[in-house]
């Protein structure tokens, strides 16, 4: 079996995987992150978004052995151990942008993507189409709109909490 | 009003968990020497199963079982069974055709499990079941529920594969209101068939203990009390304390999760057999092939009415497709949960409805949020705009004229309303969706080319399923109450354990809320407990808005025991006549005194029992209580839906949306707000963008989230909502219930905006923008205003 090596939440990680191991299997099964989710098999719903040298990916189509020596981050890796919440991850509890929680970590890890992108001041429809691959059946959306233009905001220098992403 | 108590938006308890990734969902656990399965299942809709040959797949790396239909069998493993008893009109039961957990000699849909692979990895349980060989012969497939009756037979004990033939209402009387009538207004309606899609596909995880021949089971389902009692009395695998059904974090349920699947009774069955833990978790393919659908209603629906525009009667005739078997609470909700909300928020003295219930070789139908009662409103209020437009009233004017104004009301179909006001609801909706600026925007639209249509659905549902006796009489096979355990700790803390089940909808948070306020202890000071069988007492899980209704009641039954008990305690402590303690604001003092005592004090002092003796009071402080609802509970709102559509691309753009509904008492109008958010979407989504499509032969064409059109945030607005208050009169809080709501209200609020855009009444669910681009081309608009 081949061996991957990376870096995974600031650690660096080894395993012997099976050459068709996908990351996400690699990060739930070998790793035990299991905060990364799975919620289709077509790469559509996004609950499986995690960073990779620090633009988002999809976990679930992207190969263990692909990220030979990546620096991958997980939501299990945005806040440190004790520490206070990244905003982010702040703006969703405080806006009641998740119910069940299971699309949540994809959409908090595409949400800081999309603030990568587009800066910190976003508007409802930018948010809107830049979400395109994430999927919530719970929310309707509304509230996750407004977590990620106060998250994005809270990130931005002078942001009400500002606080390094990774 | 406290910061933490009933009706603050408290931000939720649980989140932590998952806004860190440190949930625990099924697939998350993991047992020590775990193995997992993979299903071989049935490619083809209708099929003869003439051998299975296993001898390949066995000898292939890692495989620890492959099983079979006849394993299953020669164990004695039971069927699933369908848990509520519907008799047809000539007083015949239900045709409840078999449904073994693996298929035996015969497959009826696509995705029917045919047997099992059990192997160390996923990769190898893949690899091994790709390597059974099963032989088929082909049988033709029945696939559309208007022709099911003259399809080819599925199930021997069904013949015109029809499962009951029912009605409700007086016929007579209808017919002879509609020969009176002045005007008839007839539709045709297909509520189109719906895959649930939870997030969290389905799981399950099941270990057998040989030293205690224990069972246990983590299962993504909504209700582990009924899933164990129905996997030990019906399926027969374990006595139902040698059981455990644990339900972790569950990741959206929205009905697909209430019912017992096949899965599980293979996992638990495999378990026992390899003596090793044996997970299955669903890929999404597998879920569009294997969760039950929703919906899939064909109906001819007519409405009577007088030259006033009063409605006189209704006559509704559905087919309903419940696909290849029974699933758990399917035969319900085409009848009882459908046909007794057919008379809406409106006084209408005679209704009678036929319901056709049909097997296909589809996948399962059953219960998707609303469950019945989303095909009732679509049906009522579709045709009450449909009759408005055609006698030329306003609609909202039409509604207004046949509204119930009084209280309680008994409708010809079985429902008696208790409380509610529709009129201010509906006037609540249209200021605050500006109604009175439509013409003004839908002049603007028509100068950008679009075309601009306004659509209302002043929708009722009953919630709080259900009183017993009642739910009894009409045949369900299990009583619908809810339990609740309070548990003081000697430190003041409490533990509440409840029958209900949280897949999203916050209990850990509106459920303490109603504990801190009650017992004036900090909401960090209570815990909720649900979804495990060997903590919780009898509980019936979450379904039907039912668990502030009658979930909280139990609760609140509860803690009414502990303040009784609590009082006694504090009696003995503070040397007064019980009659003379009173308990506010979590103090207790003696009237006409300061003499008091907090409420950890009291707790401290029931459990270390110095003050009293035994023959006295018995120690400790732990209560509990079933409530069981003396009626349903009937929310209802009315939501006001306004669209926007490109004539060239046939596109719909929702531009505005009001809701304004009545749950009664609002714990936490953050999460209720958030659950009307979520039902509105689900019901946007059936209306333009969702539809399972089966081919002729029963192949089902999406099958997965590329071919399926789920709603994505860029296809909805940001909703506005607001809220009117007549309290339940049945329960303690005066709760309603919100889960359902949006879905229930939606698609005939959607459909009627389209064809007011359209000015024809001649389009299906889902309007996609082909949809819609062909009514286009089909109809001349009426001219733009």
């Amino acid at each position: 079996m081949p061996t991957v090596s990376m870096t995974v939440n600031g650690k660096p990680v080894t395993g012997d995987v099976e050459a068709r191991t996908l990351l996400v299997q690699f990060l739930r099964e070998n790793l035990r992150l299991t905060g990364t989710h799975v919620g289709c098999d077509t790469s559509q719903c996004g609950a499986c978004v995690i960073h990779i040298d620090g633009i988002a990916a999809k976990s679930c189509t992207t190969l263990a052995l692909q990220c030979e020596g990546a620096k991958v981050t997980t939501i299990e890796g945005l806040a440190e151990a004790n520490g206070p919440l990244h905003p982010m991850q702040e703006a969703f509890r405080e806006h009641h942008g998740l119910q069940c929680g299971y699309c949540t970590p994809g959409m908090i890890m595409a949400a800081l993507d999309i603030v990568r992108r587009r800066g910190n001041d976003l508007d409802d429809h930018t948010i809107r189409e830049q979400l395109d691959g994430n999927i919530c059946r719970c929310t309707g959306y509304h509230n996750i709109v407004k977590a990620i233009k106060a998250g994005a905001k809270a990130m931005a220098p002078g942001g009400a909490s500002r606080q390094a992403a990774e | 009003m406290s910061a933490t108590g009933i009706g603050a938006a408290v931000r939720r308890k649980e989140d932590f968990r998952f806004i860190t990734g440190k949930g625990q969902y099924t697939d998350d656990v993991v047992r020590p020497g775990e193995t997992r399965a993979v299903f071989v299942r049935s490619p083809h809709a209708h099929a003869k199963i003439a051998k299975i040959d296993a001898s390949a797949a066995k000898t292939m790396p890692g495989v620890v079982a492959v099983l079979t239909g006849a394993d299953l069998a020669g164990d004695k493993i039971g069927n699933l069974i369908c848990g509520w008893m519907i008799h047809s009109k000539d007083g015949t039961p239900m045709k409840m055709a078999p449904h073994p957990a693996l298929a035996s000699g015969k497959v009826n849909h696509v995705g029917d499990a045919v047997a099992v692979v059990v192997a160390e990895t996923l990769g190898q349980a893949r690899d091994a079941a790709e390597k059974v060989k099963v032989d088929y012969e082909v049988l033709p497939a029945v696939v559309n529920p208007a022709k099911a009756k003259s399809g080819t037979q599925i199930h021997e004990i069904a013949p015109k594969n029809t499962i009951y033939e029912w009605s409700l209402g007086d016929a007579k009387a209808t017919d002879a209101a509609f020969a009176n009538a002045k005007h008839v207004t007839k539709l045709d309606i297909v509520n189109n068939r719906l895959a649930p899609i939870a997030m969290e596909p389905r799981a399950a995880l099941a270990e057998y203990d040989a030293g205690t021949d224990q069972l246990t089971l983590w299962n993504t389902t909504q209700n582990p009390h009924v899933s164990r009692l129905v996997i030990a009395a019906f399926v027969g695998m374990a006595p139902e304390h040698k059981l455990r059904v644990i339900a972790p974090d569950v990741g959206g349920g929205f009905g697909s999760k209430i019912f017992i699947y096949p899965e599980e009774v293979v996992c638990l069955w495999a378990a026992r057999k390899v003596r090793r833990p044996v997970k299955w978790t669903s890929d999404r393919m597998e879920a569009f092939l294997t969760d039950a659908h929703g919906r899939d209603h064909v109906t001819h629906a007519e409405l009577a009415l007088d030259a006033n525009g009063k409605i006189l009667a209704m006559r509704v005739k559905t087919i309903a497709n419940l696909g290849a078997y029974m699933s758990t609470f399917s035969s319900s909700v085409p009848t009882y949960l459908y046909a007794t909300l057919l008379s809406g928020q409106y006084d209408i003295p005679q209704i009678y409805c036929e319901v056709d219930a049909v097997y296909t070789n589809t996948v399962p139908v059953d219960a998707y949020r609303g469950a019945g009662r989303p095909e009732a409103t679509f049906v009522v209020e579709r045709l009450v705009e449909v009759a408005a437009r055609e006698l030329g009233l306003e609609p909202p004017e039409l509604r207004k004229r046949n509204f119930v104004k009084s209280f309680p009301h008994q409708t010809p179909v079985i429902m008696a309303y208790d409380a509610g006001d529709y009129n201010a609801s509906l006037k609540k909706a249209m200021e605050i969706g500006d109604v009175k600026g439509f013409n003004k925007r839908k002049r603007e639209s028509a100068r950008n080319g679009k075309l601009r249509g306004i659509g209302y659905s002043t929708y009722i549902e009953a919630c709080g399923l259900a009183p017993s006796q009642a739910a009894g009489s009409l045949g369900a096979g299990v009583g619908l109450w809810e339990s609740a355990e309070v548990r003081v700790n000697p430190t003041g803390s409490v533990e509440v354990l409840t029958g209900s089940h949280s897949h999203g909808q916050g209990h850990e948070t509106t459920f303490a809320q109603l504990v801190s306020q009650r017992l004036g202890i900090p909401i960090d000071n209570v815990s909720i407990v649900h979804g495990d069988t060997d903590k919780v007492q009898f509980g019936m899980g979450t379904y039907g808005s039912r668990s502030g209704a009658v979930g909280m009641s139990a609760i609140v039954k509860a803690l009414d025991k502990v303040e009784a008990k609590a009082k006694k305690v504090a009696a003995f402590m503070l040397e007064a006549a019980e009659g003379d303690i009173e308990f506010k604001d979590g103090k207790f003092t003696v009237a006409g005194t300061d003499k008091s005592a907090a409420f950890g004090d009291v707790a401290l002092n029931a459990y270390i029992a110095h003050k009293f003796t035994g023959a006295e009071l018995e120690p400790g402080l732990k209560e509990t209580s079933f409530y069981d609802p003396t009626n349903f509970t009937f929310p209802a709102g009315c939501h006001i839906c306004e669209v926007e559509i490109d004539r060239e691309t046939g596109k719909t753009d929702i531009v505005n949306w009001t809701a304004v509904d009545d749950f009664g008492t609002v714990i936490n109008p953050m999460i209720v707000e958030g659950q009307v958010h979520g039902g509105i979407a689900q019901g946007v989504g059936q209306a333009l963008l969702e539809g399972v499509v089966y081919d002729a032969n029963g192949q089902l064409v999406t099958g997965s989230l590329m071919d399926y059109t789920m709603p994505r945030a860029h296809d909805l607005p940001s909703f506005n909502l607001g809220f009117t208050e007549t309290k339940a009169p049945s329960n303690p809080l005066g709760i309603k219930g919100c889960g359902e709501a949006g879905a229930i209200a939606a698609p005939a609020a959607v459909i009627n905006a389209i064809t007011d855009a359209l000015g024809t009444e001649q389009i299906a669910m889902p309007a996609t923008a082909n949809a819609v681009w062909s009514a286009l081309q089909r109809a001349t608009p009426r001219a733009a205003a």
